[in-house]
């Protein structure tokens, strides 16, 4: 090859990776509001194109056909994925991409590891070792975690956390012995033996990571997840010498580590806790004793509450997506607004499987993206609210959370459902939530019970209105 | 400067920037961030693409051609999944 060439090619990989840069910081502040986030993802994809062709221009590729088999298994999985898959599985995709993402980099990491024995190599430097290291042990963990969280949230694995003696002291081991192996092979790079060993490890405490995570704190680890994947691309890009790579990786962290920390928030808890603290097994027996009356409504009674109201705030929760019941709430919401009655979504961060789920189901049922409102800014609307409708939301309305320091979920933000003059909760039956905690709002004097299916109940309540619309 | 060191302070400056870019998204759209961010992480498919487009040896090409198929998926369900839920934030209802 002449220097021309050479010259030629890391020019174009360079100002490539350049342009790509620009694009993919354009396209997250382009991303910051509903109006412009279309145009973010355009220039996301834009920088993608301009990147992959770089490289394919850019470097030195011998044969195309491996690069063009990969490419097409990649769309065949990827596409009907992003075409077909429904709104309620989004969270379940979003892990199997974490798992795809984290893959790649430990793929790509062992690969060059190996590649570094081949003949005319150089050995790898202390330092690049160990960033592969630390490569591969994220790549390895975020993998198998990843399947992990997407077997839990397709029910292919019972999502109540699974706990036994000693789990976390074992977890921590194993973490430790990964850690260890890393530092003897960034010392002694050709003590290959240790290479399995390190991958071995790692994925294996992917998956005992994610054991103790229950369905509720799926969002923190999906997000969380999701900053180890975009780490683990950043740590590919070190031991590359590929600025793009770091800056794509870190953004993907960046993004993570904001949505696992407004998570935990939401929920009062530390990562600490979520990962280690094992929510959902605790003190059943405490609240077991008390029993109190709880009132239950028809559908028919509920309409006409509804129909009298001047403003409904409807609380949705993970009930409401594994009913399907959100375009019901649509016909619901368009019965409501044809009265006058004004209608507002009250979103909680943890609401749902992953950051944002519930806005993506109704915005999916076309409900206007400005009547879903975030729970800061609509909690001091309840005490003037006629009827707060909770649709298969549970902890985060419970009122025990502001004032119970014995309950589990004391000082975690709730929506304050239960200073709506009236309450109406959707619920298939008695049993505590997913945390297994009494809910004392069920059994407040202005609550009204809908025993029964969301999607059901909520059609069935539509229907009452429109009857009763027809008949006026 | 040594490549490291180099390589570090881009991260770094990334990461920050990422964070405070971040931090202005609309909790509407927490999730299309979330596939978008991991559509563009997939660049990582440059180096699979490397490694595959080399065939050094037989474990670097399977491995790099493995990783350009989890990163494509990535890239094009990212994208994909991202646009589709972004069309379905409007500020008016449509009617069917």
């Amino acid at each position: 090859m002449n220097p021309a060439d050479t010259a030629m090619q890391s020019f174009i990989t360079t100002s490539t990776s350049v342009v790509a840069a620009i694009l993919f910081i354009l396209a997250l502040k382009w991303l910051s509001a509903p109006a412009t986030a279309r145009r973010g993802n355009l220039a996301g994809e834009i920088g993608m194109a301009v990147a992959i062709a770089g490289a394919l221009l850019g470097f030195h590729i011998i044969t195309f056909k491996w690069i063009i088999i990969g490419f097409t298994i990649g769309a065949l999985i990827g596409a009907p994925m992003a075409i077909w898959m429904s709104m309620t599985a989004v969270p379940q995709r979003t892990a199997l991409s974490h798992a795809c993402g984290a893959l790649a980099a430990a793929l790509v990491g062992t690969a060059h590891y190996y590649l570094y024995f081949q003949p005319g190599a150089d050995a790898p430097q202390h330092v690049t070792m160990a960033i592969l290291c630390v490569e591969v042990i994220l790549g390895s963990l975020t993998f198998t975690g990843s399947l992990m969280a997407f077997g839990k949230l397709q029910d292919l694995l019972p999502s109540r956390p699974t706990l036994y003696k000693g789990q976390n002291f074992l977890n921590f081991l194993i973490l430790a012995s990964a850690l260890v192996t890393g530092f003897f092979l960034t010392l002694y790079p050709n003590l290959r033996i240790l290479f399995p060993v390190l991958l071995l490890l790692a994925t294996l405490f992917g998956v005992l990571l994610i054991l103790p995570i229950g369905g509720a704190d799926m969002p923190t680890v999906i997000a969380l997840l999701n900053s180890y994947a975009g780490l683990s691309a950043s740590m590919m890009g070190f031991v590359l010498g590929s600025k793009l790579l770091i800056i794509a990786g870190a953004l993907d962290g960046a993004s993570g580590l904001i949505l696992s920390i407004i998570m935990c928030r939401a929920m009062n808890r530390s990562f600490a806790n979520v990962l280690f603290g094992a929510f959902g097994q605790v003190q059943a027996s405490a609240v077991a004793g008390e029993k109190k009356t709880v009132r239950s409504t028809t559908p028919e009674e509920a309409a006409q509450i509804m129909e009298a109201a001047s403003t409904v705030i409807v609380i949705p929760g993970y009930g409401m997506a594994v009913a399907q019941a959100q375009h019901k709430v649509r016909d619901l919401y368009d019965q409501l607004t044809s009265r006058g009655v004004d209608v507002k979504f009250a979103i909680h961060p943890v609401a749902g499987r992953m950051p944002g789920h519930m806005n993506v189901l109704l915005a999916e049922a076309e409900i206007p993206y400005d009547r879903l409102v975030e729970m800061d800014e609509i909690n001091p609307e309840f005490p003037q609210c006629d009827v707060a409708l909770v649709i298969g939301a549970n902890d985060v309305v419970n009122p025990a959370a502001r004032h119970d320091k014995s309950s589990p979920i004391f000082g975690m933000p709730i929506i304050n459902a239960d200073q709506a003059k009236t309450v109406m909760a959707i619920k298939r039956s008695m049993n505590p939530g997913f945390a297994g905690i009494e809910n004392e709002l069920y059994t407040a004097d202005n609550c009204l019970m809908l025993f029964g299916d969301a999607k059901v109940v909520v059609g069935n309540v539509a229907k009452e209105l429109a009857e009763a619309a027809k008949s006026n | 400067m040594s490549d490291i060191t180099s390589h570090i302070y881009v991260f770094i400056l990334a990461a920050f920037l990422g964070l405070e870019v971040i931090k202005r998204v609309s909790p509407l759209l927490h999730t299309p961030l979330m596939s978008l961010t991991n559509a563009i992480s997939a660049i990582s498919v440059i180096a699979a693409i490397e490694i595959a487009g080399e065939a050094r040896t037989t474990l670097s090409t399977t491995l790099g051609t493995i990783a350009v198929a989890a990163a494509s998926a990535n890239i094009i369900g990212g994208f994909m999944i991202t646009d589709r839920m972004l069309k379905m934030f409007r500020k008016r209802p449509v009617r069917k």
